[in-house]
């Protein structure tokens, strides 16, 4: 079997291109010498079995940034038998750079000149036999996005493979030394072969760009595109979401209650509330994570993205983020989960530990609804938006403290240049690709951990056998009362402490272990618990909770995209020190007052 | 020279041509990755609200690049050029 590397600058195409040639069949795997994941597939190219590996996007192959480390490390430590070159055909000037490089390693090259259209619509014409010359390799025109020139480019990468050799990765450690030739090289081949004419045509993005990123403008057009993506994915993910609730509940009453009616209680109580509704949380997820990245998706490929960044970055600085940070903090505020896993367009790692630590204090519309039910049962109605006002405020300042006294430790050492690409009308294929993929990521990912904490909650809110579910003979209960000395001083007792341990699987649990624990519903159980607490210590609880711990899922999802155990521990640790401190200061700040 | 100056202080619809990329190895070889090499011609897009990052053009690439990175390039102003 042969082994191809695609390799490309940022915004050429190249994992388009890779998606394209591999269909969906790419899996994610380990290699020596790197340390994240690869995607990689086994595709028939000509007569030739080859595993086509996609590299990290980079702009120098001798450069120092996270993805620049990781192609060099692969291309010294796994035997390469071709290079598969992706080169941006309206930026030749400057990524022509990057093809003198790879020729340099000594392995067979093919240079695949992509988004040949856009070059066309700027008047830029390139003489491709003679720029295949000048560089000593194979060149061929494609168009990822619309799949036109592939077979052709199939064709040529084949005939390369037909004639070369036997790979070595000891040569191509020796050819990876920096050479400053190059430059010139680089002018004299832009002149014989490319003509660029003295002012580009076809600038459309230049007007869009007037008003998008419009001194005044832009902001409130952003804020009002991403209330709009916003509301889309609630609005069309809500209705999703109820209708994989009501599948799985219809499942459970038709087929699983019948089935396990003979079991013993525990076992069946086991399986139907622990098993199946854990697997009934997982699934609700998936049709928010793919609208989520449908839109995500398109606002990246169209090349706004990076437009929000610019527009925001002023007050991100200040706190160590950037601005692609403030869109995934936005995204958040729908649910975590999707925004932590969007923190991916983040290639510096402290920058993405960073933003993921921030995230979580988003309140997600779960909290939403725990508030909506605690603010109506506890304030008069014409109070009550206000409180709600107040959590949000609340939940951007946590944002605010959490990014400043933890941007030293997350010190971003990436430089702030980033490429605002030119508008492109985003691909529903390419699209519809990118959620898919990052579904099956989640399921993949997140499936075990998230099953198993939701059993675990169950077996500690119904053992001992016997004892009444989320009462005081619990483990929970137990649990519930042993927290008291530490929770107490916050206004929350026993019961309240139960619903937390709930609430840790998914925060609109948190009604439902209401109903639970005090064994009453609806009208009654919001008088029921009007009657238990006063506005202090309802005020006290809904910010303990805002802040608390990320739900299971929101945990899962940060371990899996960190992939560390001790990162995990301290985004589960910070919240709940920073719930304790800001649930304390209001609770006896207000008893202070004489409230 | 007065006709130096920090990209910075290039006002906005202003050209001028790149004098000198200092810096960190690592930032200067970014910013020759994305088109900032001496002698090239660089126009000022638009600069963000609120000391946000600059818009400016490289060729056929658009950059935003932050006021911290962009002390690090020195430009001629093509008015200061001009006989």
């Amino acid at each position: 079997m042969k082994r191809v590397a695609l390799i490309g600058m940022p915004n050429t195409g190249k994992s388009t291109l890779f998606n394209r040639i591999t269909g969906s069949h790419a899996r994610a795997g380990n290699w020596p010498g790197v340390t994240v994941e690869l995607a990689s597939s086994k595709v028939l190219v000509g007569g030739h079995m080859v595993e086509l590996v996609d590299l990290p996007g980079l702009y120098d192959l001798h450069g120092f940034s996270d993805d620049e480390l990781v192609v060099r490390h692969f291309l010294e430590s796994s035997r390469v038998d071709a290079i598969a070159l992706v080169l941006n055909s309206s930026q030749l000037d400057r990524q022509l750079a990057l093809a003198l490089q790879v020729r340099a390693l000594g392995v067979p090259v093919i240079a695949l000149l992509n988004m040949t259209d856009e070059a066309r619509r700027y008047g830029i014409e390139i003489d491709e036999p003679r720029l295949a010359a000048g560089l000593a390799m194979p060149v061929a025109s494609i168009s990822a996005r619309y799949g036109t020139g592939q077979p052709e480019a199939l064709a040529a990468l084949a005939r390369l493979l037909d004639a070369a050799g036997k790979a070595s990765p000891a040569a191509v450690r020796e050819a990876l030394a920096p050479d400053h030739r190059r430059e010139e090289e680089i002018e004299s081949l832009m002149r014989s072969s490319v003509v660029v004419p003295e002012r580009l045509s076809g600038q459309a993005s230049d007007r869009v760009d007037r008003v998008i990123l419009h001194p005044w403008l832009g902001l409130p057009l952003f804020f009002l595109a991403m209330l709009a993506v916003f509301q889309a994915v609630f609005w069309l993910g809500k209705p999703l979401q109820d209708g994989v609730a009501a599948a799985f509940e219809w499942t459970r009453r038709a087929a699983l209650e019948p089935a396990l009616a003979l079991a013993p209680e525990l076992l069946r109580g086991l399986l139907l509330d622990g098993v199946w509704a854990g697997i009934g949380t997982i699934a609700a997820f998936v049709p928010l994570i793919v609208l989520f990245f449908f839109f995500l998706a398109a606002v990246e490929d169209s090349g706004y993205l990076s437009r929000a960044a610019f527009l925001t970055d002023a007050f991100m600085a200040r706190l160590g983020l950037d601005g692609r940070a403030f869109v995934m903090l936005l995204m958040g505020f729908g649910c975590n989960v999707p925004a932590i896993m969007g923190t991916r367009i983040m290639r510096d790692r402290p920058l993405r530990l960073l933003s993921m630590l921030t995230i979580p204090m988003s309140l997600c519309s779960a909290r939403l609804q725990v508030f909506v039910f605690l603010a109506a049962a506890v304030f008069a109605p014409s109070r009550a938006p206000w409180v709600l006002f107040g959590l949000y405020l609340a939940s951007f300042a946590a944002v605010i403290v959490t990014a400043l006294l933890f941007r030293g430790r997350f010190a971003s050492s990436e430089p702030f240049v980033i490429e605002l690409p030119p508008y492109r009308m985003p691909t529903v294929r390419l699209v519809w690709m990118r959620g898919w993929v990052e579904v099956k990521h989640f399921l993949r990912r997140a499936t075990t951990f998230i099953f198993f904490g939701v059993i675990a909650v169950w077996l500690l809110t119904h053992l001992p056998a016997g004892a009444a579910p989320a009462g005081p003979e619990t483990i929970a209960g137990w649990i519930g009362k042993a927290t008291q000395p530490v929770l107490g001083p916050l206004g929350i007792d026993e019961k309240l402490a139960v619903a937390l341990i709930f609430g840790f699987v998914a925060k609109e649990v948190v009604i439902g272990a209401f109903a639970v624990i005090y064994g009453l519903e609806g009208n009654a159980l919001a008088s029921g618990i009007a009657g238990s607490m006063d506005w202090v210590a309802a005020t006290s609880f809904m910010i303990f909770t805002l802040v608390y711990t990320p739900c299971l899922s929101t945990i899962a999802t940060i371990r899996a995209e960190s992939r560390s155990l001790s990162f995990t521990s301290l985004a589960v640790a910070w919240p709940l020190a920073l719930a304790w401190v800001a649930s304390f200061g209001f609770y006896q700040g207000m008893r202070a007052l004489g409230f | 020279m007065p006709d130096r100056i920090p990209l910075t202080h290039l006002p906005p619809g202003q050209r001028g041509v790149i004098a000198a990329v200092e810096g960190s190895d690592g930032l200067r070889l970014r910013l020759a990755a994305l088109g900032f090499r001496a002698g090239r011609a660089i126009l000022m897009m638009r600069r963000g609200t609120l000391s946000g990052p600059l818009h400016v053009r490289l060729g056929t690439t658009d950059v935003a690049i932050r006021l911290a990175e962009a002390v690090h390039v020195t430009v001629k102003a093509a008015t200061a050029l001009a006989p």
